[in-house]
Parts: structure tokens; sequence; C-alpha cells
């Protein structure tokens, strides 16, 4: 029985366990008028059948899934013979990919032997037999505990409150997600980045200045040596956040400033949709823009003016990722500035100030930490943006703050040395986590303070 | 001077003022007089803002423009139209699978320009109908073996380059040596064109094929069924955790140290920039439970954690916008504080948290950096069947075709991102419209 089908089996059974249980309520009860003679309403009883009957089997439903293939893998490697088994880590699992593909049908890369179509064969034959024993193991599990709720049933069983109860662990270990998913996001960046650092320093990461991770894959391999310096990466990360801060905070805060102190309703309502449909866009197209249309523009306009541009300059990528950000500054603006209480301008007006001396001498002043927090967390967005840059900006790592030559991202080189093939015990693929979590320490520090900035100033006025 | 200096704007006209004439030291003057010069700043302000606003509009538009202008020639195809003499010595009744269709076509055009003789100029006269023609053949003939012996026209895909070509995006003119085809080739198209041999057709294999390597073959139907899987698991898991988690920490929890951290975390997530998340899957998913690469499972994984903080903060602010007197009255009549939550409250506040979901929904179909990292970046060319099979998803075949070497990827780009904007303008629409039938303002 495949996963999918079980699982849709699992849940026809719950349903089904809901009327059982809801049936045995009414029959317990007698006849129809004395229903008022048990504890909760009868689908309270259906209810705790059903959950009874559901949860515990889709727990081990899940957790099976989860560790069935590394289990199954490892059985299979105890079962390969001798010559293949004391291979070197890497070549294994070059192996066992291979035998994956055949076990799902996939192209494989190197020749298939009798050894590996066996292994494959195993493989086949273990995941048949897991699959088959999860089924047996949950179904019963299912039916088991809907019986025993079942016979359980009596008018004094207090379903409502079991429910509830429930009821309230899931809520409960729903929102304790968020913290997993932070706790997941630490630990299996830092995990690897520990590993990176055990063979690069952590200061020749911090302050080298020079960034090719090419390693030699073989000893007797010519090519460079690897080089872990990540100055080069953040600075051209910072150049281009510099670029997309110059576009999108003026034209953002002008624009939050026109909408929410001079436009009337009918402009407002029109020209603020409009604005966030640019914050809508998908980030993979407005790196086919810059890439397309921008970055040429930019090249002509250069050699236009005598000036060497480099096709995938800088410019290019911060010019529309200020675009992409424009949105992002204004809304927060524009919500900060309306925040700020009307008697600070009408006190301003009465001292005869002009609307644009009010905005620039009472208004944005009062509202200046919100900006702030609201700028900070669109540069944390401009680090962290990715496909913009990935498609428009560079790879070569320029240490320079020349806008027209090309610079590479954080983001784009974790992408170059994730993307594809790794192995996964070499610096390289190693440094892009460590970047990751360079990356992901900068930007949280951003958010921390820009989140309290602008908690810190909305109670001010509230 | 009582009157005070309401910038540092008015003191430099008070200077050359407070010399010679007497009257001009009243403040009403200086006022007035500095006036015009005031105005004068007030109107540039506002036109700095409408100049702010319309500048952003016009980036939007000039956006839209180019990728549409770009897009939509690849709604048609060129086909060339041959007349296939289906040879029964070629196809033999028992391998009909597995014969050489393109041989047919070969055959074909052999026949039409008996003058080339030359090897390289045939395989220039063979590389001008598409690798996929063998494939209609062979359908044609699987479908209807009749056909054998007979000798019909049939419409076939030509190659990308002659649909360049007549689309106009090669010069004819060039010097042989600046474009990508020779003399001949062009001779040859221009015979077919004077005997109406080729033409345009809308192009149905854009919409129906999976992805190629050959750009008049090449479609976004897998990866759009790709994105659909994607979708549906984030939906499935995204949307019930993040109502429940919100439900919990907007009716339930207690304020305290426990529940501020959990808040703290949620703000930062929904900040984390989504190549993390990607990083978080290739470690968590991938390598330390072993799923599957390439499966649109993980990726609804991933995406799943990377919308929840979207959906839980819109479902929050929605359930804070249910005013306190429902609850109240709902409570008084004897409701536990579940049943105030389930038969009250929350059919109140669903209408926001759809709204909410369908936003996060549309963020994570736009979304490709995390999707890179779990490997749904691989060349993919059959649709996906079901969860757990390799697929790719709709912008990152946008990024796949954006990287293609040949012109006619450019247009399939546009072309995609024309489809994938189309998707979202929908799903926003119909947030909007739930918002606007279903608000309430209390």
């Amino acid at each position: 029985m495949s996963p999918t089908t079980l699982l849709a089996a699992l849940l026809a059974l719950s349903s089904l366990a809901y009327f059982l249980g809801r049936r045995r309520a009414l029959a317990v009860a007698g006849t129809p008028g004395n229903v008022k003679t048990l504890h909760s309403r009868p689908t309270y009883y259906g209810a705790l059948t059903a959950i009874w009957c559901g949860i515990p089997a889709l727990i081990l439903f899940g957790i099976w899934l989860a560790f069935e293939s590394n289990i199954i893998t490892s059985l299979v490697v105890a079962d390969l013979p001798e010559n293949l088994r004391s291979l070197p880590p890497d070549r294994l699992n070059l192996i066992l990919n291979d035998i994956k593909n055949l076990v799902s049908g996939n192209i494989v890369s190197g020749s298939i032997d009798t050894t590996m179509q066996a292994a494959a064969d195993h493989y086949r034959q273990l995941l048949g037999i897991s699959h088959a024993a999860l089924a047996v193991v949950a179904i019963t599990l299912a039916i088991a505990a809907a019986l025993i709720v079942r016979f359980k049933i009596t008018p004094k069983l207090r379903a409502r409150n079991h429910v509830e109860k429930i009821t309230t662990v899931i809520l409960v270990f729903c929102s304790t997600i968020a913290i997993f998913t932070t706790i997941g996001i630490v630990l299996s960046v830092l995990y690897e980045a520990i590993r990176f650092f055990q063979k690069i320093p952590v200061w020749e990461f911090l302050f080298g200045l020079k960034w090719s991770p090419q390693m030699a894959i073989r000893a007797d391999q010519i090519g460079s040596s690897g080089a872990f310096g990540s100055v080069p990466v953040f600075v051209g990360t910072l150049l281009i956040s510099g670029i997309a801060m110059l576009v999108a905070v003026p034209i953002g805060l002008m624009s939050a400033i026109y909408l929410s102190e001079y436009a009337d309703r009918r402009f407002r309502s029109t020209a603020k949709p409009l604005m966030e449909i640019l914050a809508g866009i998908p980030t993979v197209v407005y790196g086919f823009f810059a890439a397309l249309v921008v970055a040429p523009l930019i090249r002509d306009a250069g050699s236009f003016l005598g000036l060497d541009v480099s096709s995938e300059s800088a410019l290019a990528a911060g010019l529309v990722m200020g675009i992409m950000i424009i949105p992002f500054v204004s809304s927060i603006s524009d919500d900060v500035i309306n925040a700020v209480p009307q008697s600070l301008r009408d006190g301003s007006y009465s001292l005869g100030a002009t609307k644009s001396e009010t905005i620039k001498q009472v208004v944005i002043p009062a509202a200046l930490p919100g900006i702030v927090g609201g700028i900070l967390l669109a540069i944390s967005r401009a680090i962290g943006e990715t496909m913009i840059v990935v498609m428009a900006a560079g790879l070569a790592a320029n240490l320079t703050v020349n806008p027209l030559s090309a610079v590479t991202t954080v983001t784009v080189q974790i992408v170059t040395l994730l993307v594809g093939d790794q192995e996964f015990d070499s610096p390289k693929t190693l440094a892009a986590f460590a970047l990751g979590l360079l990356l992901f320490v900068i930007t949280l520090i951003l958010n921390i303070i820009a989140l309290y900035v602008v908690r810190k100033y909305r109670e001010q006025y509230e | 001077m009582w009157f005070v200096n309401t910038g540092s704007s008015m003191n430099k006209t008070s200077k050359p003022a407070a010399a010679p004439a007497a009257d001009s030291t009243r403040t009403i003057d200086l006022v007035n007089r500095s006036l015009p010069r005031r105005y004068r700043a007030e109107k540039r302000f506002r036109f700095y803002g409408i100049g702010a606003i319309v500048l952003s509009l016009l980036f939007l538009s000039f956006l839209f423009i180019s990728i549409a202008g770009k897009g939509y020639p690849a709604l048609q195809n060129t086909f060339i139209e041959l007349s296939i003499y289906f040879d029964p010595d070629v196809l033999r009744q028992d391998a009909l699978a597995t014969a050489d269709y393109g041989k047919l076509v070969k055959a074909s055009l052999s026949q039409m320009f008996p003058e080339v003789t030359d090897r390289r100029e045939k395989r220039d006269l063979y590389g001008l109908v598409s690798s996929g023609a063998a494939f209609k053949l062979r359908n044609m003939v699987l479908k209807d073996p009749d056909v054998i012996g007979q000798t019909l026209p049939v419409w076939l895909t030509a190659n990308d380059d002659v649909d360049m070509l007549i689309k106009g995006h090669f010069d004819r003119t060039a010097s042989e040596s600046e474009r990508r085809m020779n003399d001949n080739q062009i001779a040859w198209i221009e015979r077919f064109e004077k005997d109406n041999r080729i033409e345009k057709r809308f192009n149905w294999t854009f919409f129906t094929a999976g992805d190629s390597r050959e750009p008049e073959l090449a479609g976004i139907w897998g990866a759009t069924v790709g994105s659909f899987l994607t979708l549906i698991i984030t939906l499935v898991l995204s949307f019930p955790i993040g109502v429940a988690s919100a439900i919990y920490l907007e009716e339930f929890a207690p304020k305290n140290r426990w529940t501020d951290l959990i808040e703290v975390n949620i703000n930062n997530l929904a900040a984390v920039p989504s190549i993390v998340f990607g990083l978080l899957g290739l470690a968590v998913f991938l390598n330390f439970f072993g799923l599957p690469r390439s499966a649109p499972l993980v990726g609804g994984l991933v995406l799943t954690l990377m919308t929840l903080p979207t959906i839980i903060i819109a479902s929050r602010a929605s359930l804070q916008s249910v005013p306190p007197s429902i609850r109240e009255a709902a409570l008084g009549v004897g409701a536990s504080k579940m049943q105030m939550v389930a038969h009250h409250v929350l059919p109140l506040a669903l209408p926001g948290m759809l709204t909410g979901t369908i936003i996060g929904m549309a963020r994570a179909l736009g979304e490709s950096a995390p999707l890179l990292m779990i490997g749904m970046v691989a060349f993919i060319v059959d649709i996906p069947r079901g969860f757990t099979d390799p697929a790719t998803v709709l912008p990152v075949q946008i990024y796949l075709w954006a990287d293609s070497p040949e012109r006619a990827f450019v247009e399939l780009t546009s072309a995609a991102t024309m489809v994938l904007l189309a998707f979202l303008i929908v799903m926003n629409a119909a947030a909007v419209i739930l918002r606007r039938r279903f608000e309430r303002r209390w």
C-alpha cells in the first residue's frame, strides 16, 4: 500500500470513527429524547473517537516515513559486498544514488552491474516490506483505538472536555512550530558552519580579502587551492544593497509622504494598490528584467558616455532591487506617518507653517524612529534578496566599490556553491553554510533592532 | 521681535531687513516677503511627492510592457508543411514504436530539394525541421497505422532558428557570418514561403509540454503541475497550522515570557531571507530525513515554513478585529472557551484569514530561491505525477530558461513570466474580492 493511499485510508477510517462514536453515544443515551442524559453533545463523542482513531496513527505514519529511507539505506549498505562497503564515503554515496535511481526507474549515471541490480532489488523489497508493515500497524492502531474509545462511551464520559483538552494541545503544538523552525535554522546552519570552521579558521573567513572557493578535487589537479575570505563578498552585497537603498528610500519615502499627507482619498485608493503590485511581483521576474532589459540599457548608456560598464554591473542589480523595495519602504513609512497624532500637525499649522514645512520639521522628526526601523527592515531584505542578484550580478568576487563593475553577493555565492551535485565534506560546500550563518545572523540583528524600534515607537503615540 | 522663528530659513531673510528701512522690521512684512519663496518650496515638495509616485508607476508599466512585448510572440510557433511518404520499408509492422521516423522527414526534404547533395548542406537542410517532428509522425502512425504507404501533407514544427527568422528577430540582410543561418537555409525558407508551406500557428506545445533543450518543444505544463503540487502541500500544511497557532496566541495564550518569545520568533521569521529556509530544507529534510531531492513534497514543506509567519500574522490581525462583545456574549450564555472560538469568533475571522492565506500562497508561488537549494532546479522533461516525483516550479523554470543561450528562450521566458504573473494576479484579485465581500467594520 503506497503512503498516499494509506493516508487516505487513515482519514477515511477516522471519519468512519466519527459516525461510529456518535451512533454509540446516541445508543447509550437510549431513546431520542434522552440525549440530555449525555454529558456532552453526541458530536463530541464522535469527535473524540475520530481523534483517537486518527491522530496516533498519523503520528506513527509521519515518524515512520521520516526515518524509513535512512534505515533502509543503512540496511542496504550493510548488505553490499565488502569491496563496495569499504569505499570512501563520497564514492559510496554515488553508488547509493545510482541504486536509488535504479529503484525509481531514473537514468543511472554509471553502468549497471549485477551487484547494483541486486542492491536495488533488495532496496525495493525492503521498501515494500516497510510500507506493508506500516499499513498493517497504522490501520490496526487506528481501529483498535477507535474501538477502545467506543466501548468507553458512557453517558458520564466527559467527551467535550477531552476533545477541548486535546485541541488545546494541538493549538499549542502548532504555535511552537515557529520556534522549532528557528532552532532548526540555527542548528542546521551552525552545524555545517562549525565543520567549515574546523577546516578554515574563523579569522581567515571573516577578514580574508580573497574569495575563490574552487578547490582542487584530486591531489594531482592543477587549480586554485581555495581562498575563503568573505570580505569581497560582503562588500559586494553592501554595494548592491546600498544602490538599492539609494533608489528605494527617497522614492518610497516621498511617495509615502504624498499619499498620506497630500493625496485625496480617490487618488490614494488607486495609487496605493498599484504601488503594492511592485511588491507582489516574484523576484525571479525582477531578475529576468534586470538581466535582460536594465543591464544592457546601462551598458549601452555607459559606452555612449565612454565608460567601461560590465554587463553584470552592480548598478543594474541594485537599481532593480531598489524598485522592488520601494513599496516596502513606502508602506511602512505610510503606517508610521499616519500614526503621528493630528494635534502635532495642527500645532504647527497654527504657528503659520506651510504644509511642507510641517512635514519636514514636525511630522518626519516625530516619525523618524519608525521610518528608520522600516529602512533597517528594507536593508535586511536587500541583503537577503537572492534571485535578482543571482540573475543579474556576477560571480567574480571583486573587492571594489565601483558600481559599474561586476561584484558578487552572499546569496549568489550560496546558490552557486549549493546548486548541482555536491560532496558534503568539501570546504567549498560547507562555505555556503558559513555564509548562510553570517547572513542569518546579520539579518537577525537588523530585524530585531528594527522590530524593536518600530514597536517602541508605535507604543509611544498610542 | 517676539515672533518665534519657525526655522533657520527665516533668519536669513531677517538679516538684510534689519538694516535701513524702519517699517521692514515688522514681523508681518518679513513673513509676507518670505511667502513666495515658501510657497515655491511647498510646490516643489509636492512635485517631488507626485514625481516619486509617477516614477514608481512608470517602472511598473515599463516592466510589464517590456515583458509582454517580448513574450507575446511565443504564443505562436512556426510550422512547415511537408508531404511525408509513410514508407512501409522504414515502418515495419513489428517495430512501429522504435522505427526511424526522422528518416521520413529527411526523405521528404531531399525530395523537395533534390539539388542538395553535399553532406554539410544536407545537415543544414534537415536542421530546418525540429527534432520533435519525428515524435509527431510516430504518434500519427501509432494512432492510425493505415497511413503507412500513403503520402500525406503534414504540418511539422520548425526549428527554433527558423521560428526566430520568421518572427523577424534575425536580420536576413546581414552578412552570412553575422547570423545563425546561412544563405542556403534562407533560400530554402524563402521557397517554403513562396509555396505557402510555412506559417505561424498558436503554440499549443508551450502550454502542454514539459521542459526541453529545444525551445520549440519546450513548454510550461510540467512546471505548472509542479507548482500546483507544491502549493497543495503548502496550503494543506500551512493553513491549518497557521490558523491554529494564531488562535492559540490570540485567544488562549497567557501573556508571559514564553508567548513573547513565540511572538518575537514569528516576527523574525517573517523577515528571514528566503534562501535561509532553503538551507534549512537542504540540511534537515534532504540530509537528515533523507527525503527525495527535487520533490514537490520537500518544496511544499520548505514553503510552508516560509509562509507560516505571513499567515499567522494575518490571521491574528483578523482575530483581533472581532469585537470582544461577541466573545462575551458567547461566554455569557454558557459556551466554553473553545466553543466560543469555534462557533463565533472563527467564522467571523475566517474571511480575513483566507485573504492572508491567499496572499501567502501567492508569495509561495513566486518564490524560487529556497527551491534552488533543495534541487528543484533540475532539468526535468517529464510531467510530475505525484508528490515525490522530481519536479520544478514556474519561477524556477523561468530562471532556468533565462539562463539558456538560445534567442528563442528569451521569448519563452517572457511568456512563462506572463503566465506566472497571470496566476498571481488571479490570486491577488481573489484576495481583494474576498476582502471587499466579507470585510466587516464593527
